[in-house]
């Protein structure tokens, strides 16, 4: 059996730290924008009085958050590995982490202050056609914080990029292309480097994708004679969105490639049905952005094709490589079950589920009758809630050790059956809301549809009541923990 | 069955299925066999595994995408019944006139401010086909009413502060050959 926490994990005080106010951030962050969902399906099923200007304000919030606050906690599951292979800067990490905050903070500030609520993907033109709900400025705000994040992350890709060619050559190598058709695999490869590769390739081009985009919006919100294609924006808007949420599970999967090993006994080296997943996914999450424009009539008609077919092979990698890897790694493996372990492996179900929903409506005939209806943040949430979410807390839960690695350990346990429980409740009353031809994004529901949102809001509340124990439980062991120092090599 | 129905039906047998394979190899897990020899089964599965999915990839591709589902854009060929709609902040312009059922209607469907989401829905409450409502551009959803009756449009791409006020009642009138 591996040891849990190797001697080369332990962390010197200042990066502990800096990894701490990551993951406290992240925890406190997602149980507030869960708060928010919790509020937006109370007011849809009519238990709780929202105004509309206040309900599309917290879903504004609750996307842009939600998505921002899981990459940072997935870059901090890949500085945490990646830096036992490579040299990674502290002071950069660091850099990523107050430009968060600060465009976080303008982020709030634009949307409860400024009452922005273009929505998390701000759709040119709504930010600066608002009706007279919110300002220019207000919109220009909540895009410049857009970009001190993008600014922060991708310093963090470029620091990670030039530790990984000092390293590795280049970052080709790093993800072993050298091997995808022949030759020797060195089986000491970090799966973690793999991935990390991948992440840097495509998040570094999705956030510039998204800083062009952003840099525009922004010109034309003071130029408004600078007129924009609106067709165009979108194209970037998408490339740059589901770039940036897709890369964040790669992130945290790392977690699963580096833990799930040391629970089961088993190692998970790289082969090359590994490799030719992840070279695959490298290009694939780059080019599938137009199944989200499949209703965009006006695309080139191989776009729409090309969306079909590429959200179909992109579920291949995620199938064939890493859920069926973690799948074989427990079988019959005498694994340890521990809350990290279980955790783990609901994030594989979340991940291999979820994407079901989501690939069956990247089908353009089912995109016609599915699209921007309930079946949408049915599937995302899905793979987020039940997939991304239990990642990162598996990593935190492993990292404060100790008291967390018993298995009679009842509040965590009870915790983990109310959050699954939950989470599947919450999601499939999203899906059958889809079923329902339910629109998405109303902050008034007809009285027909109002059933799934009660239920909903009952599951959600019962995901928070889990949640709320494992931020309290994770908060006391990062910051008091006994593994807040270091943890003992080979426990 | 609706479309919609097949469409849940299959994902929820997708997603059971997924949490059965899930549930068996937890069952297994607290045996204990030798790595080498689970390896050994579970790569040769795979093969099978990964050819399965490719093949119903390739079938469904196949089946889904012919005859395209989208209706062609630009075309020399006029729809039978031509109408124009245009998406505002916060309501629908859509040309007057009766919609016949039985007879394809072809919605030039754009927008005059923001992006709107232009979905048509039956009496029903279900989805029957949409398109984006986009400035500067002009989406063509080509679509025949079956049944003649009372239908609405719904916005389905966020617009703003009354998004979920953009609803528009609309009818359409039995053809001429099922007056006939």
């Amino acid at each position: 059996m591996s040891a849990l926490h190797p001697g080369n994990e332990i962390l010197p005080p200042r990066e502990r730290g800096a990894l701490t106010l990551y993951l406290v951030t992240t925890l406190a962050l997602l149980l507030v924008l869960m708060v928010f969902g919790l509020l937006m399906r109370m007011a849809q099923g009519t238990w709780l009085h929202v105004p509309p200007t206040l309900f599309y304000q917290l879903m504004t919030a609750h996307g842009a958050g939600m998505v921002g606050t899981v990459a940072l906690g997935g870059s901090a599951v890949m500085w945490y590995f990646l830096r036992k292979y490579v040299s990674l800067s502290l002071p950069i990490f660091l850099t990523n982490y107050i430009l968060f905050m600060l465009g976080a903070v303008l982020l709030l500030a634009a949307t409860f202050l400024g009452h922005y609520a273009g929505g998390w993907t701000f759709l040119y033109p709504l930010p600066v056609k608002s009706m007279g709900i919110w300002s220019v400025g207000a919109a220009a705000l909540f895009m410049t914080g857009y970009l001190l994040i993008g600014v922060g992350f991708l310093l963090f890709y470029l620091d990670a990029m030039r530790a990984v060619i000092r390293v590795y050559g280049n970052l080709g190598r790093a993800l072993g292309v050298q091997w995808l058709f022949g030759g020797i695999i060195d089986k000491t490869h970090p799966p973690t480097v793999v991935a990390s590769a991948m992440v840097i390739i495509v998040n570094s081009l999705g956030i510039l994708g998204g800083a062009v985009v952003l840099v525009m919006s922004l010109l034309n919100a003071y130029a408004p004679e600078i007129v924009l294609s609106a067709l165009f924006v979108k194209n970037l808007i998408y490339f740059f969105g589901h770039v940036f949420i897709n890369i964040s599970i790669y992130m945290a999967v790392i977690a699963v490639y580096e833990l799930l090993p040391r629970y089961t006994g088993r190692p998970w080296g790289v082969s090359r049905p590994f490799l030719w997943g992840w070279a695959a996914s490298t290009v694939m999450v780059l080019i599938v952005y137009p199944h989200h424009l499949l209703m965009d009539f006006a695309m080139p008609r191989w776009a729409a094709v090309l969306g079909q077919i590429i959200s179909y092979t992109s579920g291949l990698p995620v199938f064939t490589v890493t859920a069926y890897g973690a799948l074989t790694n427990i079988y019959r493996s005498g694994v340890r079950w521990r809350l990290p372990a279980m955790l783990l492996i609901l994030s594989m179900f979340g991940w291999a589920a979820g994407i079901i929903p989501a690939i069956i409506d990247a089908t353009i005939s089912v995109n016609r009758v599915m699209h921007n209806t309930l079946w949408v943040p049915g599937h995302f949430h899905f793979y987020l809630l039940l997939g991304v979410l239990p990642m990162l807390l598996a990593f935190m839960y492993h990292l404060i050790g100790g008291e967390a690695d018993r298995p009679d350990r009842g509040g965590d346990r009870s915790a983990f059956a109310l959050y699954v429980l939950g989470g599947l409740a919450f999601v499939l009353m999203f899906l059958a809301g889809g079923h329902a031809s339910v629109p998405r994004r109303w902050a008034v529901h007809e009285s027909g549809w109002q059933f799934y949102d009660q239920v909903a809001s009952v599951a959600a509340a019962v995901v928070i009541v889990a949640m709320l124990w494992f931020t309290v439980r994770l908060c006391r062991g990062l910051l008091h923990g006994p593994a807040a120092s270091a943890p003992s090599p080979g426990r | 069955m609706s479309f919609q129905d097949s469409i849940w039906l299959t994902t929820l047998v997708g997603i059971t299925g997924v949490a059965l394979v899930f549930l068996y190899v937890i069952s297994q897990s607290g045996r204990q066999e030798e790595p080498s020899a689970v390896q050994a089964r579970a790569y040769a599965l795979r093969r099978w595994v990964f050819g399965g999915l490719i093949a119903l990839g390739v079938v469904v591709t196949g089946a889904s995408l012919r005859p395209f589902p989208i209706a062609p854009q630009h075309t020399l060929q006029p729809a039978p019944q031509v109408i124009r709609v245009v998406g505002h902040q916060w309501d629908w312009q859509v040309d007057s006139g009766p919609i016949q059922a039985g007879i394809p209607v072809a919605f030039e469907v754009t927008s005059a401010d923001v992006n709107h989401g232009f979905g048509i829905y039956d009496a029903d409450g279900h989805l029957l086909g949409q398109s984006q409502a986009m400035p500067g551009v002009t989406n063509r959803l080509v679509h025949t009413f079956t049944q003649p009756g009372k239908y609405r449009i719904l916005c389905l791409e966020y617009c703003g502060l009354a998004h979920h006020g953009m609803i528009l009642e609309f009818d359409v009138v039995a053809g001429a050959e099922e007056q006939s």
